[in-house]
């Protein structure tokens, strides 16, 4: 009996041990140091000190996913021999940044940059996580990136990273599918639903785009229509899906869906790049820097795929939106800051840009995006157009007074439990909106922020 | 001086044990309950709340949402999986069947899979746009119901952990049929018993302990299921939401939503749960077992 008693508490204790798995992971509850960056501007003494650690050399370590800094480290390290640059992918976006907060909260291991996306930065900067570079003279750069890019990498008057490319939006299409069955290049998103119709009426399998439900892609329709759901004031937030633009976009958007006129496929995977491939998915509306995924990606599309500016809400309507793009930051727990800053601005503003803009990055410096060698460039793989042209005129046109959620990571992880009902069928898209915007307000609140 | 060394030589027996018990067992236990007892906030940073987390768990409506799919898993995977461990099981030790050896590590295979192999092979099988549902559907015009859809998703983890661990179980019942003393058999035959009656009256009796174990380990096992649903939800992200199981919860809230202390405080609670149901069940077993 006793024997049997313990087994049996064993076997319970088993049970509470192995809940307690998913739990047991690094967290400190008691050690979170805002550790407030000393943000004076003094622009000289910043400068000096800058080059003092470039000559002093050291060892730098990067966190980035994007392929096209690997040529931005060897050029640095070949101009700073004392340099060395350990560039490490500690995985895509959302994976990087719970590793990033991991290491942040453990307060080891941090990288001296990191590369973070722009809906991501906030997280980071209102946690004081990420280093106010304004102590570097970052605010003097001004003018050397497009607007959109620019305010996106503030929090208030702080600068918490530097621009490293931009995703102004546009229609890239595959032209082959689009002249077998007379279809027009779409300039409205009126446009672009009966362009949808038509070609799944005319080909069943052939769909005029995909969709699952991805937030990025959706708060970015809802930005150039208009909407400006997420009102952020420093830690008082508001959420509103329920806004004119907002409205524009899900009375539109939802034809689409219920019609299934669009291809239950999940954007990045397998399905995607094979649907992509063989023409079954014919466009795709996205951010500047596609064309480097869709060269080495899709390579069957060589010479069937161009790029059209982004359909519009009004017929004749120039508005557009930014879709992804990142910035580097300098993580607060750095070891070393100054030397992370020449990093950032080598890559981001100096002789990195071209580099990675060769390597087929959509940069977000004015210098390089107005230069006739890049706007004239010929797309072999877009069947010699300039590409640059539409999607640098995109950039221009970005509508402004958007800014994400102070925890856009978060709420985007939750995006497809609520809206993404409207894709299985159980609700329509203002409802989902409507409860991912009572989801988003709910853990606002649990985080301390005053949401209205 | 030689009793001090007998109470010494005691502990350096057991304190191997003990030291490794202390560490991987007590202490995230204990690491685990203090997390639960504090709040970080994005604003305001870390603040000692007591138990407003284990409140707020217990009002929590995805927390019971993932419970109840749990519990419903519970109770319809589990009675089917060891059914068909058991048929599995005496079909074996009848004695009947040609090629056991080959059949037990047939059955057995699945177990050796890794579950997020497992469960990726199965998502591609389920696919009703490029898996095998959808050449299925393509190469005979069919239109099969989408496994991965919300209202089948359920049924199709069910479907995976099946097939992943009837075998397993299959072994534990039919090593506790090994054990039986053959005479058993041979006495039942002599008194005119048939196959099924010496099933009933012999095998089944004989396998009460066994099962019993199995039922609880199941029972851990689908109140813990994170793999297939964490795994599958790349496939079907709006099928399978981010509180399917209290684990997939816990595990969302930790690391997407940074939420420590409040996934801290859910697994305790979880634990605490399958703790109390694991001992009754046990409990129950050994009245049965005692009544007989």
């Amino acid at each position: 009996m006793t024997t049997n008693r313990r087994h049996t508490l064993l076997l319970g204790a088993v049970a509470l041990s192995m809940s307690l798995l998913a739990a047991a992971c690094g967290a400190d509850p008691g050690g979170s140091d805002p550790g407030g960056g000393s943000a004076a501007p003094a622009s000289t003494a910043a400068a000096n000190e800058v080059q003092a650690a470039l000559d002093a050399g050291g060892t730098l370590k990067v966190w980035a996913w994007e392929p096209t800094l690997k040529q931005v480290v060897a050029g640095f390290q070949a101009k700073y021999p004392k340099v060395t640059v350990d560039l490490v992918n500690a995985g895509t976006g959302n994976d990087q940044y719970t590793a990033l907060q991991n290491a942040i909260k453990a307060g080891s291991g941090v990288p001296d940059v990191a590369q973070i996306e722009y809906y991501a930065l906030p997280q980071f900067s209102l946690a004081k996580s990420v280093t106010d570079l304004r102590a570097f003279g970052a605010d003097q750069l001004q003018g050397t990136f497009t607007p959109g890019p620019w305010a996106s990498v503030h929090s208030g008057a702080g600068v918490y990273g530097l621009p490293m490319d931009s995703g102004p939006m546009a229609l890239f299409y595959n032209k082959d599918v689009f002249d077998k069955h007379g279809i027009e290049v779409p300039a409205t998103w009126d446009d672009f639903v009966a362009a949808a119709e038509k070609l799944h009426a005319a080909d069943p399998k052939a769909y005029i785009t995909n969709d699952t439900g991805d937030a990025g892609f959706t708060t970015s329709l809802i930005w150039q229509a208009g909407g400006r759901p997420y009102q952020v004031d420093g830690t008082s937030v508001a959420v509103n899906f329920g806004d004119a633009g907002t409205q524009k976009f899900t009375s539109t958007w939802q034809k689409l869906v219920s019609g299934k006129l669009v291809a239950p496929i999940g954007s990045w995977s397998d399905a995607w790049y094979k649907g992509l491939s063989d023409g079954t998915i014919a466009s795709l509306v996205i951010g500047a820097w596609m064309p480097a995924n869709l060269e080495s990606g899709v390579k069957a599309g060589a010479g069937k795929w161009r790029v059209a500016p982004m359909p519009q809400w009004e017929s004749g309507g120039k508005a557009t939106s930014e879709n992804g793009g990142s910035s580097l930051a300098v993580p607060e727990a750095a070891a070393n800051k100054a030397l992370a800053y020449a990093f950032l601005k080598y890559a981001a503003v100096e002789e990195g840009v071209q580099a990675r803009v060769d390597g087929g990055a959509f940069p977000a410096t004015t210098a390089q995006l107005s230069s006739p060698a890049f706007q004239d460039k010929e797309f072999p793989y877009f069947g010699g157009q300039q590409v640059n042209k539409v999607l640098a005129e995109s950039a221009n046109q970005v509508a402004d007074g958007w800014s994400y959620l102070p925890y856009q990571v978060y709420a985007n992880s939750v995006f497809n439990d609520t809206v993404g009902k409207a894709y299985a069928g159980g609700a329509t898209l203002s409802e989902g909106l409507k409860s991912w915007q009572d989801a988003s307000i709910k853990y606002g609140q649990e985080q301390g922020f005053s949401v209205r | 001086m030689a009793v001090t060394r007998r109470s010494w030589t005691g502990w350096r027996f057991a304190g191997p044990f003990l030291a490794v018990f202390a560490l991987v067992y007590v202490a995230p236990i204990a690491y685990s309950f203090y997390l639960s007892l504090f709040r970080t906030r994005l604003i305001g940073g870390t603040t000692f709340v007591g138990f407003d987390n284990y409140v707020q768990a217990v009002g929590d409506p995805q927390f019971w949402s993932a419970f109840g799919r749990v519990a419903l898993f519970l109770a319809v995977q589990v009675p089917i999986m060891l059914f068909l461990a058991l048929l599995a099981a005496l079909a074996i030790d009848s004695g009947r069947l040609y090629g056991t050896g080959f059949f037990r590590i047939s059955v057995f295979l699945p177990y050796a899979v890794p579950a997020a192999v497992a469960a990726l092979m199965w998502g591609f099988m389920y696919g009703a746009q490029f898996g095998l549902v959808g050449d299925l559907n393509d190469a005979f015009g069919l239109s099969l119901p989408d496994p991965l859809s919300a209202e089948l998703v359920l049924l199709s983890i069910g479907n995976i952990v099946t097939w992943e661990f009837v075998g397993y179980n299959m072994l534990i019942l039919y090593s506790a049929l090994r054990v039986v003393n053959p005479s058993l058999y041979e006495a039942a035959q002599i008194d005119g018993a048939g196959q099924l009656r010496i099933v009933w009256a012999i095998k089944l009796p004989a396998l009460r302990g066994a099962l019993l174990v199995a039922t609880i380990f199941s029972i851990i096992g689908s109140f813990h299921l994170f793999n297939e649903p964490a795994i599958l939800r790349n496939l079907a992200p709006n099928a399978i939401t981010t509180y399917f199981t209290p684990n997939l919860y816990a595990y969302w809230l930790s690391f997407a939503g940074q939420r420590f202390d409040y996934s801290a405080a859910i697994a305790i609670v979880m634990g605490v749960i399958t703790m109390v149901v694991a001992y009754a069940v046990q409990l129950r077993g050994m009245r049965r077992g005692a009544l007989s």
